[in-house]
């Protein structure tokens, strides 16, 4: 299938559309839930660009089987290093993410509210 | 209405970064060194046909202790941020029960469960020959457990039993990588163990057991996780 553009850039176009979502929903949005979701919606795009940057035209994934030979390998497997940093990638974000929730659990039984605007202690 | 101004000013200029490297990209056509020596001594030097399981696991395994250290520490202090406030505003919402899930929740639970931990074990287990690994079937584990969860609000995890799981994975974990360093080639080298036939399910040394490991690590880390966000 041809689609004119390579697929790594298509990836990379929807990997930094989706970080640009999430930038600007995190910019704008005043409830802490939301700019939560704005951070994950930050990291898949970013995931999106990673693995992107690995693929190499006509590529297939890194796994040695009957449809991909080891002597074939050095030719038409992809980078498998995005993938493997990648993995790791998504692991740190949900981390990032589950603290983020929990302090937002603290911050709602501090104030009994989720707009951020009721935080001004920490506002220089 | 100023923020917002700012805030599309932040995004136009972050597309225009974005702009100029999507441009200056370049597709590979072919691997970069380091992937070509994975992509080729791999299979031979470690004997597990996926790369990206042995690059994970072997060449940066180190990565993955600290990886499966930043989790540990993750559902510590997530312990810790929502114990406090368990005790005051818990109280006031412990007095009304729970409600109870749907018909469709309920009966899909029984359909699915044993077919999502199946199938997270299967991932698990089979992360050196195909796609998959330790931390995915970890994470679809916990889903499965997660279902449970919404099913059955009123169900209790026994967390001290998970933890002391977790940490006894989290020991054999860096027990296995000692072994390494004393009978291979190093830290977490996973070579220590017989190779076995190119393919075969007991085959790649040590990567199905450190995969296994790490899989009931991540799987009880996250399931814990879970549950101390639900009270």
């Amino acid at each position: 299938m041809t689609t004119g553009l390579p697929v790594s850039t298509i990836l990379l176009i929807t990997g930094f559309c989706l970080s640009l979502i999430g930038l600007w929903g995190m910019l704008t949005q005043r409830n802490i839930l939301r700019i939560i979701i704005g951070f994950a919606v930050i990291d898949t795009g970013l995931h999106i660009v990673m693995v992107a940057t690995g693929y190499i035209t006509g590529g297939t994934a890194p796994i040695i089987d009957s449809a991909l030979s080891k002597a074939d390998a050095a030719r038409r497997a992809i980078d498998p290093i995005p993938s493997a940093l990648v993995v790791t990638a998504i692991v740190i974000g949900l981390s990032v993410t589950a603290v983020m929730l929990s302090f937002a659990i603290r911050l709602y039984a501090a104030k009994k509210t989720l707009s951020i605007d009721a935080f001004t202690e920490s506002k220089w | 209405m100023m923020r917002r101004v700012f805030a599309l000013l932040i995004v136009v200029l972050f597309a225009v970064v974005f702009w100029r490297i999507v441009g200056g990209y370049q597709e590979l056509q072919a691997l970069r060194p380091l992937a070509e020596h994975y992509v080729v001594q791999g299979p031979i030097e470690l004997g597990a046909p996926n790369i990206v399981t042995g690059i994970l696991i072997t060449y940066r395994g180190f990565d993955t202790l600290g990886e499966v250290a930043v989790l540990f520490m993750v559902a510590a202090s997530v312990g810790l941020l929502l114990k406090e406030d368990s005790t005051t505003a818990e109280s006031a919402d412990q007095d009304r029960p729970r409600r109870e899930a749907g018909e469709i929740v309920r009966t899909g639970t029984q359909v699915l469960l044993p077919m999502i931990l199946t199938f997270g074990a299967y991932v698990i287990v089979n992360g050196h020959l195909s796609a998959g690994g330790g931390f995915q079937g970890g994470a679809i584990v916990a889903s499965g457990v997660m279902l449970m969860l919404l099913a059955r609000p009123g169900a209790t995890l026994n967390v001290a039993l998970l933890s002391v799981v977790e940490s006894f994975a989290g020991v054999i974990y860096v027990f296995i990588g000692i072994l390494g360093l004393v009978l291979a080639g190093g830290f977490l080298d996973a070579r220590f163990l017989p190779r076995g036939q190119f393919g075969a399910f007991f085959s790649a040394g040590a990567i199905p057991l450190i995969s296994a490991l790490l899989g009931v690590k991540v799987g009880a880390e996250l399931s814990v996780i879970l549950d101390r966000f639900r009270s």
